[in-house]
């Protein structure tokens, strides 16, 4: 088990750095180069965008420029004044060193602007996924239960529609059935806020971030609770018709006990691997509810990103998505490794 | 396995009757057994042929009369009219040949992409093999999406022949590159195991050279699971279309696709909220249809589940 951790996690540290520079070859190929969203004007005067240029070492070849963006340039000399003459040492940590840089469009440290979007997806995100294992757990469970009964039907049917639905499409219409149509009876207020984290100016109030929470998790949740639901169905199914489980109907072990402490165990164990295997959303999966509710999270920061061609920001994000793509696979087959003594890695 | 399959049929206490039928007309029969299939394909069919019909309408799908601007729906605007009086059945159904357009033409791109790269991975094994699956696991790890959105991003200042300002070509081909793998890994996974049997090494031993390896004699049998992630990947790749659209990256207006439409009609919302339901409920529509239709298709490439499922086996 510990020499196949060991060598994927040196896979892991290899892949992580080619993507690095796939990454950063896709932002720097760019048509109009990454100075092209710098600075609201696009009629910077030839002499000043040389200037420009020099002040952000894009004179530099590109394999250059990957090293320094990668570990810094504080080990050289640079040209930061721009005037042709490299003169002085530089800032820059690279991000080996967790120095992203700084954003273009705010002029803040990359980092710095991502932590706290971060957090507030991270809580946006907890909230829907624990909502969608609430909910699709027992789904599960009943319709692989009660196979090809009407009950399973309806629910599969269910999970098929929620899955095809459109995430940004499922937002406009809960806002205009709970913001547009819906009012509160007793103010004539509409039933729920139509997005941002909480009421601006107003003091702390559970009440009202819950009711901020109710449309941005539902549009989220919704296809999460189909593909769980439906994951869990088929792989409680695959348990079901196990020799162990007949063994332990066979010894007298009420319905209840053999279901929820037999078969779920197992069936379960898929699941959080699938679970490891979506986290990554966490970081990306969010830009459609993020910009429909006016959440002030990562995905909207990408929407904004992109929108102004912050490539810093961009790249930051593009690899901090990768990195947590790649950790949450390693995640899940250790996580499955230890859920299932039978899987033996060598 | 190859060319025919066996249909077995049983009946309690009667012996049991096999016939052998060709293996085309056994996936068929299995596939109309599937209801929710059935109605998929009967679903799509319709949009299909309606937008294949947009050019009918009596309305200019670009043209304004802002006379008739922000009428609900009636029996002269079945869907309404929008901002600048446009109909916005004939633009939905023009957006709709957009949108299928886009995904046929992601589906066409990973097929081309990642058939080949499955299949000489799982034939050759060793070096090719692994040189191949890295490249795979490089484009699995990436955050798709968020790729998708910066390459957009980008290639909407571009305005080269062919590819100017985002149109279906340039968007079709984005969500493509970045969607073959998994078309890469199945087809390695039928030819890992696919070389390893007995006609393979019949042909072999025929003489047969390994390009008619691949692709006579192993290929067409790894056929099944190709179709069945294909019809998926159309459903996909529309919804990915559609949201770039939504957020601005993708088709830009005023040609009209499924995704631009429902970003235009945010907008109006709370006021006119027919601009937003109709689009997405295509989109919906054909998301749901192709689902159903891979399911029952991959139930009828796969007889041991039907049979499974019949409580036969």
């Amino acid at each position: 088990m510990s020499v196949y951790l060991i060598r994927r996690l040196l896979q892991t540290v290899a892949l992580l750095f080619l993507l690095s520079i796939v990454l950063f070859a896709l932002v720097n190929v760019a048509p109009g180069g990454p100075l092209a969203g710098h600075g609201q004007s696009r009629h910077v005067r030839p002499e000043r965008a040389a200037i420009l240029m020099r002040q952000f070492g894009l004179d530099k070849p590109l394999p250059v420029q990957y090293v320094i963006w990668l570990a810094g340039n504080d080990w050289m000399r640079v040209d930061a004044d721009g005037d042709g003459i490299a003169d002085s040492y530089g800032t820059r940590k690279g991000i080996l060193r967790g120095d992203f840089g700084f954003s273009f469009r705010t002029r803040q440290p990359v980092l710095a602007e991502i932590g706290q979007r971060l957090a507030n997806t991270i809580y946006l995100m907890a909230v829907t996924m624990l909502v969608a294992l609430v909910i699709a757990i027992p789904i599960g469970i009943i319709s692989a239960l009660r196979q090809y009964s009407a009950t399973d039907i309806a629910l599969t049917t269910f999970s098929f529609a929620g899955q095809a639905i459109p995430e940004f499409w499922l937002g406009l219409v809960l806002l205009l059935i709970f913001y547009a149509w819906l009012k509160n009876p007793f103010t004539g207020e509409p039933l729920l806020p139509p997005g941002g984290m909480y009421t601006l100016g107003a003091e702390f109030a559970l009440l009202d971030r819950i009711k901020h929470l109710i449309l941005p998790v539902a549009t989220g949740a919704l296809g999460w609770i189909a593909w769980y639901s439906r994951f869990l169905r088929s792989s409680m199914l695959d348990v079901i018709h196990q020799d162990y489980l007949r063994t332990a109907r066979a010894k007298g072990l009420s319905e209840r006990r053999v279901v929820y402490r037999h078969a779920l165990r197992n069936a379960v164990i898929p699941l959080v691997t699938v679970l490891a295997l979506d986290l990554p959303y966490l970081i990306g999966g969010t830009v459609f509810v993020e910009t429909i509710f006016a959440w002030p999270g990562m995905g909207r920061l990408y929407y904004q990103s992109a929108l102004q061609r912050d490539y810093p920001m961009l790249l930051a994000i593009l690899i901090i998505g990768a990195a947590a793509i790649i950790i949450s696979n390693l995640l899940a087959d250790v996580a499955y490794a230890y859920l299932d003594p039978r899987i033996r890695y060598n | 396995m190859s060319q025919t399959a066996g249909t077995a049929t049983l009946t309690p206490g009667a012996p049991a009757r096999v016939t052998a039928t060709s293996g085309r007309t056994a996936v068929w029969r299995r596939f109309r057994r599937h209801p929710g299939a059935i109605a998929g394909a009967a679903v799509l069919g319709l949009i299909t042929l309606a937008v294949l019909l947009a050019p009918l309408s009596p309305y200019d799908p670009e043209a304004s009369d802002l006379s008739v601007r922000f009428q609900p729906p009636s029996w002269q605007h079945p869907m309404g009219t929008d901002a600048l009086g446009r109909d916005l059945m004939t633009r939905v159904l023009y957006g709709g040949r957009v949108s299928l357009t886009v995904g046929v033409l992601v589906v066409a791109i990973s097929l081309v992409i990642g058939v080949p790269i499955g299949a000489l991975a799982g034939f050759y094994g060793g070096r090719v093999d692994s040189i191949l699956m890295r490249l795979t696991d490089i484009f699995l790890s990436l955050p798709a999406f968020l790729v998708l959105i910066l390459l957009s991003a980008i290639l909407r200042e571009v305005d080269a022949p062919l590819f100017e300002r985002n149109n279906v070509l340039t968007i079709g081909l984005v969500i493509g590159v970045l969607s073959w793998m998994t078309f890469a890994r199945l087809v390695r996974a039928a030819f890992l195991t696919l070389r390893e049997t007995d006609f393979v090494t019949a042909a072999r031993c025929a003489g047969a050279s390994n390009r008619r390896l691949i692709v006579t004699h192993i290929l067409p049998n790894a056929i099944g699971p190709i179709i069945v992630e294909a019809t998926l990947g159309l459903g996909y790749a529309i919804i990915e279309e559609s949201g770039l659209s939504f957020l601005g990256f993708g088709i830009q207006p005023p040609t009209p696709s499924w995704g631009n439409l429902l970003s235009n009609a945010q907008e109006y919302l709370t006021k006119y909220p027919w601009l937003a339901i109709f689009p997405g409920m295509m989109i919906f529509l054909t998301i749901i249809s192709a689902n159903y239709i891979g399911d029952g298709l991959r139930d009828a490439f796969d007889p041991h589940k039907v049979l499974k499922k019949v409580g036969e086996v």
